[in-house]
């Protein structure tokens, strides 16, 4: 039986990892690995808690609670979705610009 | 200690150590990518001992299986070499203060996470996180949500095609 | 427990890797010679002794042992060494929830004869095979050659656009066995059906005695062909074997992601795309041909007519050998299947490729799910 404070504990470090990842790397392909990673840890965090509320509440005549992880999935989906805008926003930019440092893009900024 | 601790201690481990790799050492993005999936893997590795065995089949088929082979598809698409830019140099103060602030929330949460008062890990019911269950929930109690999650991916295709498109005609 | 699931994985691993594999080489080889009228594979002699050119896989396993693991210069090293071994590892990985026998009952034991009998366990090979993706596509990047970043490139492309595909292409067998696991699957095939009862949609009852008479097993070929076609087509096509070797097509890009390869480490890609065919034939059975069953003769069946004979425990011995004979003589007809289609048709474009995927197969496989679903509704239950 896995504690769950320490699936949480992963999950925060995880999460963690990615804001410093997202806020100092400035290759726009990082940070989009960057932000995949916190979903990642979100994820991990919904299925543990999903986790928990089952074993607590649902009994073997009960139905089975299964919101946390219909959300994971449901993060996943957004997750792919933001890639794909993500990577089509990347392949525009270096089109323009030929860079995909995002300090590149700073057109709005002049 | 049984088997299913150690392996969630041998995935954890690992995860954490792909992705600070990812994040701090490795300049180069494919050796980024691939630090990335193993992190996907592991999660899933650990999704399955928590019980959720479809979300962590779908974490590798979707997340470890078609994000990451899109993102290697990108970079070698447009053949980017490796890179090496370092913070800007008008936001090293800032960027110190951000630090020290995620270093207190982190210690913060995790000493929240870590200290207990969470409750003993109990059995779940037969059949948790199967196939069978979710294809149940999904369909039934949470049928409006999937059918917009189908609406976001659609919205998502027509904008990436747009985006990536040299000229629209 | 640990060690017979241990005992299994070794089996099917060793059936495969040490049995099917050279046989399959050389089998490709001649299959080739015969279809292009040429003599084929039979140089390779031990002491004057060539049986049939048998001895060509051992030959070729030698020389490739023995040749120099190159590394072009500028190319990154460690990743260069590590894709062949991610396109090979996960392939094998894929045997463990392939049934290639029932649930047999000796004595007061079962023995059920999967390594890891799972309740997601085409979910399970999908996601494998996702994962073996990235040693082409890594290969092609590690290799600082542009033909094999070409080869990468088409390599993900590819990979990504079947994969999804794919799944589509299997959902109605999903609804019509109701599960996703192998072994149920299998069981489920293990019937009949009357050959004509899908005329009851269109309004047929009063069937002659003759024809109601006439019954087929219940595979999944039988119970829905168009899924067949499709998944095969899909399966091939993430194989990446001609006719849709686009990443390694020899004639525009060398061979693709695999140009800067040698020694075993060639022999790596070349072993995972073998396996691969293995994988692609012990899928296609376990789903639609039936797996181990043997048509038209239930496990009950076989066991209650020798019996009588020799007793239950034998009875249930021999059922399991001509399971496990049945499943491999099929295995072998479905790779000889994929070679008969690989050495007759000429490689696609890369643009028909594409269409044939988005535009021909992801549609048919929509329409196939909602036939199947409305059949099933004509029907009350297709089995």
């Amino acid at each position: 039986m896995i504690p769950y404070d320490h699936v949480l504990g992963l999950s925060v470090l995880l999460f963690t990892i990615g804001v410093i990842g997202a806020l100092t790397r400035r290759n726009l392909i990082v940070i989009l690995m960057c932000l995949e990673l916190m979903l990642n840890a979100v994820n991990l965090a919904f299925v543990g808690f999903n986790r928990m509320w089952a074993g607590s509440v649902s009994g073997p005549e009960t139905p089975v609670a299964l919101d946390g992880q219909v959300f994971a999935l449901m993060v996943i989906t957004v997750a792919a979705s933001e890639v794909a805008v993500g990577l089509a926003i990347l392949i525009s930019l270096v089109r323009n610009r030929d860079s995909i440092n995002v300090e590149d893009a700073s057109l709005l900024r002049w | 200690m049984t088997a299913e601790i150690i392996f969630f201690y041998a995935f954890a481990v690992l995860a954490l150590a792909s992705a600070l790799a990812m994040v701090t050492f490795l300049r180069n993005v494919v050796a980024g990518v691939m630090s990335l999936v193993v992190t996907m893997v592991s999660l899933s590795g650990i999704f399955v001992l928590l019980g959720a065995e479809f979300v962590g089949v779908i974490q590798i088929m979707v997340y470890a299986g078609a994000i990451m082979v899109l993102l290697l598809f990108v970079v070698m698409l447009l053949n980017l070499e490796s890179d090496d830019f370092g913070p800007p140099r008008s936001l090293r103060g800032v960027s110190k203060l951000v630090g020290v602030l995620a270093a207190i929330a982190v210690a913060a949460s995790l000493g929240v996470a870590l200290s207990g008062g969470l409750p003993a890990p109990a059995a779940v019911p037969d059949g948790f996180g199967g196939t069978r269950a979710m294809g149940r929930a999904l369909f039934s109690e949470f049928v409006m949500p999937v059918e917009t999650a189908g609406l976001l991916l659609l919205a998502a295709i027509v904008g990436a095609v747009i985006l990536a498109k040299k000229r629209i005609d | 427990m640990f060690l017979v699931a241990l005992i299994k994985s070794l089996f099917i691993t060793l059936v495969v890797v040490g049995f099917f594999l050279p046989i399959l080489t050389w089998v490709e080889r001649k299959q080739s010679a015969l279809m292009q009228d040429r003599i084929g594979a039979n140089r390779a002699s031990l002491a004057g002794v060539s049986i049939l050119g048998l001895l060509h896989p051992v030959a070729d396993v030698l020389k490739l042992m023995s040749k120099e693991n190159a590394v072009p210069g500028g190319a990154n090293r460690l990743l260069h060494l590590m894709a062949p071994l991610i396109a090979a590892i996960p392939v094998i990985a894929a045997f463990a929830v392939i049934p290639y026998g029932g649930n047999y009952r000796f004595g007061a034991g079962e023995l059920s004869l999967v390594a890891a009998d799972i309740d997601w366990g085409v979910l399970y090979v999908f996601a494998i095979a996702s994962l073996a993706s990235f040693g082409a596509v890594l290969a092609g990047w590690a290799s600082n050659n542009n033909w094999s970043l070409l080869g990468g490139i088409r390599a993900a492309a590819q990979m990504i656009s079947y994969e999804v595909t794919m799944g589509l292409t299997l959902v109605p067998l999903f609804m019509v066995f109701g599960t996703l696991r192998l072994t149920q699957m299998g069981e489920a095939q293990d019937t009949v059906v009357p050959a004509f009862a899908f005329l009851r949609i269109f309004g047929l009852d009063g069937l002659p005695t003759l024809l109601q008479a006439i019954s087929i097993p219940a595979w999944g070929l039988f119970l829905n062909p168009p899924a067949f076609i499709l998944f095969l087509t899909c399966i091939m096509a993430e194989n990446k074997r001609p006719p849709f070797d686009l990443p390694e097509s020899e004639s525009e890009l060398v061979a693709g992601y695999s140009t800067e390869y040698s020694g075993m480490r060639f022999g790596l890609f070349y072993l995972s795309e073998f396996i691969q065919v293995v994988v692609v034939a012990g899928l296609v059975t376990a789903i639609f041909l039936g797996g181990w069953t043997i048509p038209w003769l239930s496990q009950a069946e076989i066991i209650g007519a020798i019996e009588p004979w020799f007793g239950e425990s034998v009875a249930t011995g021999a059922c399991l050998l001509f399971h496990v004979t049945s499943f491999f003589a099929k295995v072998a007809f479905v790779i000889w299947l994929q070679m008969l289609i690989r050495w007759s048709l000429p490689r696609f474009r890369y643009d028909q490729l594409m269409d044939l995927c988005w535009k021909v197969i992801l549609p048919a496989s929509l329409l196939n799910i909602f036939a199947t679903a409305f059949v099933m509704l004509a029907l009350g239950d297709v089995r």
